[in-house]
């Protein structure tokens, strides 16, 4: 996401998915997938819609605001893209964190520390390094650094380019552009890579198209000679980062690992050379990120007791400028300025009577223009026709907690506010992003009425059949007519209503069967396993044990 | 459609000490202008333009005690940072963000003892020269000369020192006994650069001594303290270049 065609086109080839045919350069990437186009906030809005469903299935009721965790060294574009995926996804992001950070408040809360951590966080496609100054509750970012584009992929892909060149060369097979057998490939090589963090030696086996299969043998120690320059490309953002805080390896109090690919132990053994210290693996690092985020969104809820007096101070990880004369960037806004961060600039016109000034906003650490990542052009209009260089107009650049960038412009002479017009270099555009929400929004309204209905259908037919087993229970003979004549007619109903498309009728029928067979229930649970569980209607009784419902909601699936 | 910077892009000009009372948005109580939040209701209030210095309550001097602005950077963190507005109306958190930018801005500035010196010089109305690698870029870009000038005592220095960085970007190896002559010089002015910082102690003192003073008699002391300490940075600022240049050169 927030990338272009250049910056992927190296890895194309090993993509199981193919992109759009027709694009264009300076276009946002489409993905192809049968028939239809996707963009990558499309794509990853549909991964966040899982997972609000997967939260609604296991709270019970709609989730609409989510904290989203992000790589620390994302730049503006991909931020902007991730918050555009949770709209299109139905979600507010009342936040993004970056993950280091996130995890950070994890590790904080529960070890209730104070002094200087850093956490090394390497995921499968992305590096960040953060080190942290924690004070009475307060979380301070003092340096962050990384590569958006290194992490566990890079080791499969490095795997999977081994294997497709041993199958060329063994068995004159170019499967390079055979998307199954690259993905089935994928799978082996990543099934030994997570083995050899357990095992020295293990072995690659994938079956290929025609009957032929792919053996090799790898070693632990041929494993690490082999991903050794990739694992040294984490180096030199530690370095950065440590001289960026201003401080030595030895000054670090606490060294976090964080991501899946920290399992691997030659990770972990230039995490200790880098810091000279043995680093902290007891977090499940896969998961102490989401937990971070949690930590967050209760902050961002108003807080609690075991989180009331924590604040999160989190910086840029890239330095702000823009465009001047030659080419050259001038830098407005500092790499790990504390955020929110601001900056002022005056501009004034080179032309009688021009009436737009062009900005070009970019992101980097490099002296010229080319060499940054150009964020967007914005056009500020509307400036009064005045001799030239005359007007000052003041730009306002503002970096908000999310790390993401605004600008404002005033024409100071007239007072009057310039409207802004952004051209966003990797993004889309605030209309198609608008465009995208309303098409899954009247899609998601109407599938979440859908899904509800579903589940109240399933609910119905689980109590229906709780309830044929009862009646051949020894309990049955127990009850009074009326208490049988009362069970059959809420049968009747409920079996009529679960036909129908009324949420609320569904709902009711089963709530009234359900008290229509509290007595019943208790009856057969006295003589199954005793009093002990007395009071509880067939519903709990479903409810619990192993077939209580499963926080994974079912796949939606598109033909 | 071209672009141009107007020059003197920085805030100078424009920002002033608050002054005056002012009415709490929420509960209408009166309280001096400048105050992030009303003293009796405590709801945080409408952002107003200030320097940094005023921003934390601080006289425009320039030895500051950082660790009780760290102090008071946290505290105001601690009731201004967005995270703390998530439920509040649109226009509070519109304020928190813009007065949260504007603590951590000042306090980025204030902490370090140069750019503290360089944003009161330029609240002076002092343009500070431009010696940044961007300035030399930019003026080798447009062919122009970049207004730097060279401290008349380091002349010879830095002629020498120019001939010995020719001499390795000309030579295809690395000569041992260039490179150990370059080591030396640089360890030179980085002790240069060391001895400037308490000359600059000493200028900090004679500003606050000025600040604190009465105002009528010492006009042309605070001339004086403040071209003094304008030669001090841009002569840092040249020092820590040739520093710059010598590292390059050596890691090429």
């Amino acid at each position: 996401m927030g990338r272009g065609l250049e910056d992927v086109w190296d890895e194309l080839k090993l993509f199981p998915f193919r992109l759009s045919e027709n694009l264009k350069p300076g276009e946002v990437l489409r993905i192809k997938l049968g028939e239809k186009e996707f963009t990558p906030p499309e794509i990853s809005a549909l991964i966040l819609r899982q997972l609000k469903r997967n939260a609604e299935r296991y709270f019970g009721k709609p989730v609409t605001q989510a904290v989203i965790t992000v790589p620390a060294y994302f730049n503006d574009a991909q931020r902007q893209a991730t918050k555009d995926a949770g709209r299109i996804a139905g979600l507010e992001v009342l936040r993004l964190v970056n993950e280091p950070t996130a995890a950070s408040l994890a590790y904080g809360l529960d070890k209730n520390k104070e002094g200087i951590v850093a956490v090394y966080d390497l995921g499968g496609g992305t590096f960040d390094i953060s080190i942290l100054k924690l004070h009475e509750g307060i979380f301070e970012v003092i340096a962050t650094n990384g590569d958006t584009h290194l992490g566990g992929d890079d080791l499969d892909n490095l795997l999977i380019t081994i294997a497709l060149d041993d199958i060329a060369g063994d068995m004159k097979l170019d499967l390079r552009h055979n998307a199954e057998a690259v993905q089935a490939i994928r799978k082996a090589v990543i099934d030994a890579k997570i083995e050899l963090s357990a095992r020295e030696e293990t072995a690659i086996s994938v079956d290929l198209p025609g009957g032929n299969q792919y053996q090799r043998k790898i070693t632990r120690a041929q494993f690490e000679q082999l991903i050794e320059p990739i694992v040294q490309r984490t180096a030199s953002p530690v370095r950065q980062a440590l001289a960026d805080a201003k401080l030595t390896a030895e000054q670090i109090d606490e060294v976090v690992l964080v991501g899946g690919s920290t399992r691997i132990p030659r990770v972990r053994a230039l995490v200790k050379e880098l810091f000279k210290r043995e680093p902290h693996s007891e977090l499940n690092p896969d998961e102490v990120v989401a937990l971070g985020a949690a930590v967050q969104a209760n902050i961002l809820a108003g807080g609690s007791q075991a989180t009331q007096d924590m604040l999160l101070l989190d910086v840029t990880p890239l330095s702000l400028g823009i465009e001047a004369l030659g080419g050259v960037v001038a830098k407005i806004i500092h790499r790990n300025s504390t955020i929110p961060a601001s900056a002022t600039e005056h501009f004034t016109t080179g032309v009688e009577g021009q009436t737009n000034v062009a900005i070009h906003v970019l992101q980097g650490e490099r002296e010229l223009a080319k060499d940054c990542r150009s964020l967007a052009r914005f056009d500020l209009k509307g400036v009064p026709p005045m001799p030239a260089g005359l007007p000052r107009i003041e730009v306002r650049f503002l970096i908000d907690a999310n790390g993401i960038l605004h600008v404002s412009a005033k024409e100071q002479r007239s007072g009057k506010e310039a409207e802004v017009e952004v051209k966003p270099t990797y993004g889309l555009t605030d209309e198609q992003v608008e465009t995208m929400i309303l098409e899954s929004f009247d899609y998601a309204e109407e599938d979440f009425r859908q899904r509800q209905i579903v589940e109240a259908r399933n609910e119905a037919e689980t109590i229906l059949l709780a309830l044929e087993k009862g009646r051949r229970n020894a309990a049955w003979s127990e009850l009074s007519d009326a208490e049988r004549k009362d069970i059959a007619g809420a049968e009747a109903e409920l079996k009529q209503a679960k036909d129908g498309e009324d949420y609320g009728l569904i709902r009711d029928s089963i709530e009234k069967l359900n008290q229509a067979t509290t007595h019943l229930a208790e009856l057969m649970m006295e003589s199954a396993v005793g009093s002990a569980l007395k009071g509880k209607d067939m519903r709990q009784l479903h409810a619990e044990g192993p077939a209580a419902p499963h926080p994974i909601a079912p796949a939606e699936i598109e033909n | 459609m071209k672009l141009f910077m107007a020059t003197g892009t920085h805030i100078a000009s424009t920002e002033k000490k608050a002054e005056g009372t002012v009415q709490c948005w929420s509960c209408d109580t009166p309280f001096p202008a400048g105050s992030h939040f009303c003293p009796h209701c405590s709801k945080v209030q409408k952002p107003v333009a200030a320097d940094y210095f005023s921003f934390f309550g601080l006289p425009r001097k320039l030895n500051i005690d950082v660790s009780a602005l760290e102090k008071e950077f946290y505290r105001l963190s601690r009731k201004l940072h967005p995270d703390l507005f998530a439920r509040a109306t649109a226009e509070e958190q519109e304020w928190s963000l813009e007065t949260s930018s504007r603590l951590n801005d000042a306090y980025r500035t204030l902490k370090d003892s140069i750019a503290r010196t360089q944003y009161l010089l330029s609240l002076e109305g002092v343009q500070l020269e431009e010696q940044s690698k961007a300035a030399t870029d930019r003026a080798r870009q447009t062919g122009e000369e970049k207004k730097q000038v060279v401290p008349p005592d380091l002349l010879e220095e830095v002629f020498e020192l120019n001939m010995q960085l020719q001499e390795l970007r000309m030579s295809d190896e690395k000569e041992p006994e260039v490179i150990a002559q370059l080591e030396t010089v640089k360890k030179n002015f980085e002790a240069k650069l060391q001895g400037l910082h308490f000359e600059l102690k000493k200028l900090w003192d004679g500003w606050d001594q000025v600040i604190s003073g009465e105002p009528q008699n010492n006009d042309s002391e605070r001339l004086k303290v403040r071209e003094q300490t304008v030669d001090m940075l841009n002569r840092r600022s040249y020092i820590r270049n040739l520093v710059r240049d010598v590292n390059e050169a050596l890691q090429n």
